[in-house]
Protein backbone atom coordinates (compact mmCIF):
# COMPACT_ATOMS: atom_id res chain seq x y z
CA UNK A 1 0.00 0.00 0.00
CA UNK A 2 1.57 3.21 -1.15
CA UNK A 3 -0.95 5.37 -1.84
CA UNK A 4 1.56 8.58 -1.31
CA UNK A 5 3.44 7.45 -3.84
CA UNK A 6 0.44 6.84 -6.47
CA UNK A 7 -0.35 11.18 -5.31
CA UNK A 8 3.08 11.37 -6.30
CA UNK A 9 3.07 9.62 -9.81
CA UNK A 10 0.06 11.65 -10.37
CA UNK A 11 1.39 14.89 -9.13
CA UNK A 12 4.46 14.85 -11.17
CA UNK A 13 3.21 13.53 -14.31
CA UNK A 14 -0.10 16.45 -14.45
CA UNK A 15 2.28 19.52 -13.80
CA UNK A 16 4.59 18.64 -16.60
CA UNK A 17 3.19 19.16 -20.27
CA UNK A 18 5.98 17.04 -21.67
CA UNK A 19 5.01 14.12 -19.28
CA UNK A 20 1.68 14.81 -20.12
CA UNK A 21 1.99 13.84 -23.40
CA UNK A 22 4.70 10.82 -22.66
CA UNK A 23 1.85 9.57 -20.38
CA UNK A 24 -1.04 9.98 -22.71
CA UNK A 25 0.83 8.34 -26.01
CA UNK A 26 2.96 5.31 -23.68
CA UNK A 27 1.32 4.84 -20.28
CA UNK A 28 2.89 1.77 -19.11
CA UNK A 29 6.63 2.49 -20.52
CA UNK A 30 5.59 5.97 -18.44
CA UNK A 31 5.23 3.77 -15.18
CA UNK A 32 7.96 2.34 -15.74
CA UNK A 33 10.47 4.61 -16.27
CA UNK A 34 8.89 6.90 -13.77
CA UNK A 35 9.17 3.42 -10.79
CA UNK A 36 12.82 3.11 -11.47
CA UNK A 37 14.00 7.02 -12.04
CA UNK A 38 11.59 8.90 -10.42
CA UNK A 39 9.57 7.80 -7.65
CA UNK A 40 12.86 8.01 -5.49
CA UNK A 41 13.69 11.50 -6.17
CA UNK A 42 12.74 14.09 -3.04
CA UNK A 43 10.99 17.01 -4.41
CA UNK A 44 12.85 19.60 -2.55
CA UNK A 45 16.10 17.81 -2.39
CA UNK A 46 18.98 17.80 -4.55
CA UNK A 47 19.06 14.43 -7.07
CA UNK A 48 21.69 12.81 -5.12
CA UNK A 49 19.93 12.63 -2.03
CA UNK A 50 17.50 10.45 -2.98
CA UNK A 51 15.14 8.38 -1.03
CA UNK A 52 15.64 4.22 -1.50
CA UNK A 53 12.26 2.67 -0.49
CA UNK A 54 9.52 3.54 -2.82
CA UNK A 55 7.94 1.29 -4.92
CA UNK A 56 4.31 0.62 -6.42
CA UNK A 57 2.15 -2.63 -5.27
CA UNK A 58 1.35 -4.71 -8.11
CA UNK A 59 -1.84 -3.93 -8.26
CA UNK A 60 -0.94 0.24 -8.18
CA UNK A 61 1.47 -0.06 -11.09
CA UNK A 62 -1.39 -2.26 -13.09
CA UNK A 63 -3.57 0.87 -12.35
CA UNK A 64 -1.92 3.38 -13.50
CA UNK A 65 -0.29 1.63 -16.59
CA UNK A 66 -4.13 0.68 -17.93
CA UNK A 67 -5.12 4.04 -16.92
CA UNK A 68 -7.45 3.39 -14.96
CA UNK A 69 -9.64 6.03 -12.60
CA UNK A 70 -11.81 3.65 -10.93
CA UNK A 71 -9.05 1.34 -9.64
CA UNK A 72 -7.35 4.38 -8.61
CA UNK A 73 -10.30 5.72 -6.72
CA UNK A 74 -10.80 2.45 -4.86
CA UNK A 75 -7.07 2.18 -4.03
CA UNK A 76 -7.55 5.86 -2.31
CA UNK A 77 -5.45 7.91 -4.60
CA UNK A 78 -6.18 11.31 -4.30
CA UNK A 79 -9.68 12.12 -6.22
CA UNK A 80 -8.23 15.56 -7.13
CA UNK A 81 -5.08 14.77 -8.52
CA UNK A 82 -6.21 11.75 -10.53
CA UNK A 83 -9.65 13.97 -12.12
CA UNK A 84 -6.94 16.56 -12.86
CA UNK A 85 -4.57 14.36 -14.83
CA UNK A 86 -7.59 12.67 -16.49
CA UNK A 87 -8.79 15.83 -17.82
CA UNK A 88 -5.61 16.82 -19.81
CA UNK A 89 -5.42 13.37 -20.47
CA UNK A 90 -8.56 12.33 -22.19
CA UNK A 91 -11.06 16.08 -22.41
CA UNK A 92 -9.79 16.42 -25.93
CA UNK A 93 -11.03 12.77 -26.97
CA UNK A 94 -14.53 13.63 -26.28
CA UNK A 95 -15.68 17.41 -27.85
CA UNK A 96 -18.93 18.22 -25.98
CA UNK A 97 -17.91 19.88 -22.71
CA UNK A 98 -18.01 18.42 -19.31
CA UNK A 99 -18.84 14.99 -21.59
CA UNK A 100 -15.45 13.47 -20.22
CA UNK A 101 -16.02 14.54 -16.67
CA UNK A 102 -20.10 13.10 -16.43
CA UNK A 103 -18.62 9.95 -18.32
CA UNK A 104 -15.56 9.81 -15.23
CA UNK A 105 -18.43 9.83 -12.51
CA UNK A 106 -20.76 7.49 -14.02
CA UNK A 107 -17.87 5.09 -14.39
CA UNK A 108 -17.51 5.49 -10.32
CA UNK A 109 -21.68 5.02 -9.88
CA UNK A 110 -21.48 2.17 -7.98
CA UNK A 111 -19.56 3.79 -4.94
CA UNK A 112 -21.56 4.98 -2.00
CA UNK A 113 -19.97 6.25 0.98
CA UNK A 114 -17.84 6.07 2.93
CA UNK A 115 -15.20 6.49 -0.13
CA UNK A 116 -12.10 4.97 -0.25
CA UNK A 117 -9.81 6.09 2.62
CA UNK A 118 -7.11 8.72 0.95
CA UNK A 119 -4.99 9.55 4.19
CA UNK A 120 -1.53 9.08 3.54
CA UNK B 1 -4.10 50.96 14.07
CA UNK B 2 -5.02 49.66 10.74
CA UNK B 3 -8.39 49.51 10.17
CA UNK B 4 -10.29 46.41 8.66
CA UNK B 5 -12.38 48.00 5.74
CA UNK B 6 -14.23 45.07 4.89
CA UNK B 7 -14.32 40.95 5.40
CA UNK B 8 -15.21 38.95 2.34
CA UNK B 9 -15.73 35.34 1.59
CA UNK B 10 -17.00 33.61 -2.02
CA UNK B 11 -16.69 30.28 -3.77
CA UNK B 12 -13.80 30.57 -6.30
CA UNK B 13 -14.73 29.10 -9.11
CA UNK B 14 -12.01 28.60 -11.67
CA UNK B 15 -14.11 28.46 -14.96
CA UNK B 16 -15.77 32.24 -14.15
CA UNK B 17 -12.83 33.49 -16.11
CA UNK B 18 -13.31 31.43 -19.16
CA UNK B 19 -17.15 31.83 -19.09
CA UNK B 20 -16.68 36.01 -18.49
CA UNK B 21 -14.39 36.27 -21.46
CA UNK B 22 -16.21 33.79 -23.95
CA UNK B 23 -18.05 35.49 -26.54
CA UNK B 24 -20.19 34.15 -29.82
CA UNK B 25 -21.26 30.59 -29.81
CA UNK B 26 -18.42 29.58 -26.30
CA UNK B 27 -20.67 31.49 -24.34
CA UNK B 28 -22.28 29.33 -22.05
CA UNK B 29 -25.85 30.56 -21.31
CA UNK B 30 -25.50 31.52 -17.77
CA UNK B 31 -22.46 33.50 -18.03
CA UNK B 32 -23.98 37.04 -17.97
CA UNK B 33 -26.21 36.60 -15.08
CA UNK B 34 -22.96 35.22 -13.52
CA UNK B 35 -21.08 38.60 -15.04
CA UNK B 36 -23.89 40.65 -13.30
CA UNK B 37 -23.45 39.02 -9.97
CA UNK B 38 -19.82 39.51 -9.60
CA UNK B 39 -19.68 42.88 -10.78
CA UNK B 40 -21.94 43.57 -7.86
CA UNK B 41 -20.14 41.48 -5.54
CA UNK B 42 -17.00 43.79 -6.71
CA UNK B 43 -18.03 46.76 -5.78
CA UNK B 44 -18.61 45.84 -2.57
CA UNK B 45 -14.79 45.71 -2.40
CA UNK B 46 -14.19 48.62 -4.17
CA UNK B 47 -16.50 51.14 -1.59
CA UNK B 48 -14.67 49.65 1.28
CA UNK B 49 -11.51 51.28 -0.47
CA UNK B 50 -8.85 48.41 0.90
CA UNK B 51 -5.04 49.78 0.55
CA UNK B 52 -3.76 46.07 1.37
CA UNK B 53 -6.09 42.68 1.04
CA UNK B 54 -5.56 39.57 3.34
CA UNK B 55 -5.99 36.65 1.10
CA UNK B 56 -6.96 33.24 2.53
CA UNK B 57 -7.04 30.11 0.20
CA UNK B 58 -5.75 26.60 -0.31
CA UNK B 59 -3.08 25.09 -2.47
CA UNK B 60 -4.17 22.45 -4.33
CA UNK B 61 -0.91 20.61 -4.80
CA UNK B 62 0.25 22.87 -6.38
CA UNK B 63 3.64 23.74 -4.46
CA UNK B 64 2.52 22.41 -1.51
CA UNK B 65 3.09 18.81 -1.67
CA UNK B 66 2.54 15.90 0.81
CA UNK B 67 6.64 15.14 1.76
CA UNK B 68 6.41 18.40 3.64
CA UNK B 69 2.96 19.82 4.05
CA UNK B 70 1.54 22.79 6.47
CA UNK B 71 -1.83 23.33 7.77
CA UNK B 72 -1.49 26.70 7.76
CA UNK B 73 1.04 29.19 5.66
CA UNK B 74 1.17 32.67 5.91
CA UNK B 75 3.35 33.86 2.36
CA UNK B 76 6.18 36.58 3.28
CA UNK B 77 7.50 38.12 -0.26
CA UNK B 78 7.82 40.78 -2.03
CA UNK B 79 5.87 39.36 -4.91
CA UNK B 80 3.80 36.42 -5.86
CA UNK B 81 3.63 34.94 -9.43
CA UNK B 82 -0.08 33.82 -10.41
CA UNK B 83 -1.41 30.57 -11.64
CA UNK B 84 0.10 27.13 -12.96
CA UNK B 85 0.23 25.14 -16.10
CA UNK B 86 -2.33 22.74 -15.26
CA UNK B 87 -4.65 25.88 -14.39
CA UNK B 88 -3.86 27.62 -17.51
CA UNK B 89 -4.48 24.48 -19.35
CA UNK B 90 -7.77 23.13 -17.90
CA UNK B 91 -9.46 26.57 -17.29
CA UNK B 92 -7.52 29.22 -19.35
CA UNK B 93 -6.44 30.95 -16.09
CA UNK B 94 -3.36 33.88 -16.79
CA UNK B 95 -0.21 34.16 -15.80
CA UNK B 96 -0.50 36.92 -13.09
CA UNK B 97 1.73 38.88 -10.87
CA UNK B 98 0.68 40.18 -7.40
CA UNK B 99 3.00 42.49 -5.01
CA UNK B 100 3.34 41.43 -1.50
CA UNK B 101 3.08 43.43 1.64
CA UNK B 102 5.85 42.20 3.74
CA UNK B 103 5.34 44.81 7.14
CA UNK B 104 2.12 42.74 7.18
CA UNK B 105 3.06 39.43 6.65
CA UNK B 106 5.58 39.74 9.50
CA UNK B 107 3.25 41.12 12.12
CA UNK B 108 0.91 38.35 11.15
CA UNK B 109 3.88 35.82 11.24
CA UNK B 110 5.28 37.35 14.67
CA UNK B 111 2.05 37.98 16.54
CA UNK B 112 0.43 34.80 15.24
CA UNK B 113 3.00 32.77 16.17
CA UNK B 114 2.92 34.57 20.05
CA UNK B 115 -0.82 33.78 19.73
CA UNK B 116 -0.48 30.00 19.74
CA UNK B 117 -0.57 29.41 15.90
CA UNK B 118 2.63 27.99 15.09
CA UNK B 119 2.57 29.31 11.46
CA UNK B 120 4.50 28.10 8.67
CA UNK B 121 5.67 30.96 6.52
CA UNK B 122 7.17 31.42 2.58
CA UNK B 123 9.40 33.52 1.02
CA UNK B 124 8.58 32.26 -2.43
CA UNK B 125 5.18 31.09 -2.87
CA UNK B 126 3.33 30.57 -6.29
CA UNK B 127 -0.22 31.05 -5.86
CA UNK B 128 -3.03 29.21 -7.16
CA UNK B 129 -6.60 29.84 -8.25
CA UNK B 130 -7.59 30.00 -4.99
CA UNK B 131 -6.05 33.23 -4.25
CA UNK B 132 -6.01 34.28 -7.98
CA UNK B 133 -10.14 33.95 -8.69
CA UNK B 134 -11.12 35.96 -5.91
CA UNK B 135 -8.65 38.71 -7.77
CA UNK B 136 -10.05 38.17 -10.71
CA UNK B 137 -13.54 38.54 -9.36
CA UNK B 138 -12.81 41.00 -6.88
CA UNK B 139 -10.15 43.09 -8.11
CA UNK B 140 -9.21 42.49 -11.46
CA UNK B 141 -6.82 45.18 -11.78
CA UNK B 142 -4.65 43.28 -9.35
CA UNK B 143 -3.06 46.65 -7.95
CA UNK B 144 -3.23 46.07 -4.24
CA UNK B 145 -0.49 44.46 -2.28
CA UNK B 146 -1.40 41.09 -0.75
CA UNK B 147 -0.60 38.56 2.17
CA UNK B 148 -1.43 35.31 1.37
CA UNK B 149 -2.89 32.46 3.92
CA UNK B 150 -2.94 29.11 3.11
CA UNK B 151 -4.81 26.49 4.85
CA UNK B 152 -5.03 22.65 4.19
CA UNK B 153 -8.58 21.51 3.44
CA UNK B 154 -7.12 19.18 0.92
CA UNK B 155 -4.55 16.45 2.75
CA UNK B 156 -5.36 14.77 5.33
CA UNK B 157 -4.72 15.14 8.57
CA UNK B 158 -6.38 18.39 8.77
CA UNK B 159 -6.62 20.69 11.44
CA UNK B 160 -10.04 20.31 13.23
CA UNK B 161 -12.98 23.49 12.03
CA UNK B 162 -13.12 24.84 15.46
CA UNK B 163 -9.08 25.40 14.55
CA UNK B 164 -10.39 27.47 11.19
CA UNK B 165 -12.39 29.61 13.43
CA UNK B 166 -9.71 30.14 16.23
CA UNK B 167 -7.23 31.48 12.99
CA UNK B 168 -9.84 33.38 11.61
CA UNK B 169 -10.66 35.26 14.70
CA UNK B 170 -6.96 35.38 15.57
CA UNK B 171 -6.43 37.18 11.83
CA UNK B 172 -9.18 39.73 12.29
CA UNK B 173 -7.71 40.68 15.75
CA UNK B 174 -4.04 41.19 14.59
CA UNK B 175 -5.62 42.99 11.27
CA UNK B 176 -6.96 45.36 14.01
CA UNK B 177 -3.84 45.85 16.13
CA UNK B 178 -1.66 46.12 12.95
CA UNK B 179 0.26 49.17 14.33
CA UNK B 180 -0.54 51.09 10.55
CA UNK B 181 -2.85 53.27 8.82
CA UNK B 182 -3.99 50.97 6.11
CA UNK B 183 -7.02 49.69 5.47
CA UNK B 184 -7.27 46.21 5.32
CA UNK B 185 -9.60 43.82 3.17
CA UNK B 186 -9.63 40.08 4.64
CA UNK B 187 -11.04 38.01 1.99
CA UNK B 188 -11.24 34.13 1.64
CA UNK B 189 -12.49 31.44 -0.58
CA UNK B 190 -13.49 28.00 0.04
CA UNK B 191 -16.16 25.51 -1.32
CA UNK B 192 -20.11 24.34 -0.35
CA UNK B 193 -20.34 20.64 -1.76
CA UNK B 194 -18.28 19.98 -3.71
CA UNK B 195 -17.25 16.88 -5.41
CA UNK B 196 -14.39 16.03 -7.07
CA UNK B 197 -12.83 13.07 -9.53
CA UNK B 198 -15.95 11.02 -7.41
CA UNK B 199 -19.37 9.84 -8.70
CA UNK B 200 -21.32 13.05 -7.76
CA UNK B 201 -19.26 15.18 -9.69
CA UNK B 202 -20.33 17.79 -11.89
CA UNK B 203 -23.86 17.21 -11.59
CA UNK B 204 -26.95 19.83 -12.97
CA UNK B 205 -26.26 21.07 -9.51
CA UNK B 206 -23.75 21.10 -5.89
CA UNK B 207 -23.60 17.23 -4.98
CA UNK B 208 -25.61 18.50 -1.95
CA UNK B 209 -28.00 21.57 -1.84
CA UNK B 210 -29.90 20.29 1.66
CA UNK B 211 -26.33 21.01 2.50
CA UNK B 212 -25.83 24.42 0.34
CA UNK B 213 -28.69 26.20 1.84
CA UNK B 214 -27.94 25.39 5.38
CA UNK B 215 -24.60 26.47 5.11
CA UNK B 216 -25.35 29.55 3.23
CA UNK B 217 -27.75 30.82 6.23
CA UNK B 218 -25.10 29.79 8.50
CA UNK B 219 -22.49 31.90 6.81
CA UNK B 220 -24.81 35.08 6.14
CA UNK B 221 -26.22 34.99 9.78
CA UNK B 222 -22.70 34.25 11.27
CA UNK B 223 -23.82 31.13 12.89
CA UNK B 224 -21.11 29.37 14.66
CA UNK B 225 -22.33 27.58 17.05
CA UNK B 226 -24.96 25.54 14.22
CA UNK B 227 -22.40 25.39 11.67
CA UNK B 228 -19.51 23.84 14.41
CA UNK B 229 -22.82 21.67 16.02
CA UNK B 230 -22.84 19.80 12.47
CA UNK B 231 -19.65 19.64 11.06
CA UNK B 232 -17.42 17.92 11.87
CA UNK B 233 -13.95 16.09 9.91
CA UNK B 234 -15.79 13.31 9.20
CA UNK B 235 -19.44 14.84 8.30
CA UNK B 236 -17.62 17.25 5.66
CA UNK B 237 -17.31 13.88 3.48
CA UNK B 238 -20.94 13.79 3.58
CA UNK B 239 -22.05 16.31 1.16
CA UNK B 240 -19.16 15.90 -1.26
CA UNK B 241 -15.84 14.47 -1.44
CA UNK B 242 -13.59 18.22 -1.78
CA UNK B 243 -16.52 19.82 0.73
CA UNK B 244 -13.57 20.36 3.30
CA UNK B 245 -13.16 23.77 2.09
CA UNK B 246 -15.91 25.12 3.92
CA UNK B 247 -13.25 24.94 6.75
CA UNK B 248 -12.59 27.85 5.03
CA UNK B 249 -15.87 29.81 4.86
CA UNK B 250 -15.73 28.66 8.80
CA UNK B 251 -12.10 30.87 8.99
CA UNK B 252 -13.93 33.90 7.46
CA UNK B 253 -17.10 33.42 9.74
CA UNK B 254 -14.68 33.59 12.41
CA UNK B 255 -13.36 36.96 10.71
CA UNK B 256 -16.25 38.25 10.46
CA UNK B 257 -17.00 37.48 14.09
CA UNK B 258 -20.13 35.34 15.96
CA UNK B 259 -23.30 35.78 14.98
CA UNK B 260 -22.39 38.97 12.96
CA UNK B 261 -25.14 39.13 9.69
CA UNK B 262 -23.30 39.74 6.68
CA UNK B 263 -23.85 43.17 4.58
CA UNK B 264 -24.47 41.96 1.47
CA UNK B 265 -24.89 37.97 0.69
CA UNK B 266 -25.99 36.81 -2.42
CA UNK B 267 -25.64 33.07 -4.40
CA UNK B 268 -26.15 31.68 -7.93
CA UNK B 269 -27.21 27.77 -8.40
CA UNK B 270 -24.46 26.64 -11.29
CA UNK B 271 -23.86 23.33 -12.52
CA UNK B 272 -21.39 21.34 -10.71
CA UNK B 273 -21.43 23.28 -7.40
CA UNK B 274 -23.44 26.69 -6.04
CA UNK B 275 -21.15 30.09 -6.11
CA UNK B 276 -21.95 32.01 -2.40
CA UNK B 277 -20.89 35.80 -1.71
CA UNK B 278 -20.86 37.62 1.47
CA UNK B 279 -19.13 40.62 2.73
CA UNK B 280 -19.40 42.03 6.08
CA UNK B 281 -18.24 45.60 7.53
CA UNK B 282 -17.10 45.96 10.68
CA UNK B 283 -16.81 49.83 10.22
CA UNK B 284 -20.43 50.47 10.19
CA UNK B 285 -20.80 47.91 13.18
CA UNK B 286 -18.28 49.60 15.62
Amino acid sequence: MSRYLLDKFLYTIDRDPELVERYRRDPRGTVTWWEAERANVILGSHPAEASTWLAFTDAEREALASQDHVALFELGAHPFLTLTLFIALFERDHPEPLSYQREYAARLAHWTLPHPDIST
Amino acid sequence: MATVAAVIASTHHPFYYRASTATGEDRPPFADEWVAKIDAFRETLTRARPDVLVMVGSDHFHQLWLDNMPQFLVGKAPYYDGNFYNEEREFGLPRMRLAGHEDLSRYLLREGIDAGFDLAFSNELRIDHSITCPIITLRPQADLPIVPVYTNIFAPPMPQPTRFVQLGKTIRALAESWPSHARVAIIGTGHLSLELGGPRQFGPHGPDPQFDRKAVSWIGSGDLASALAEVSLDSLWKPGNATHGFMDFLLMMGVAGENVKADYADSLDLFHTMEAYFTWYPEAAA
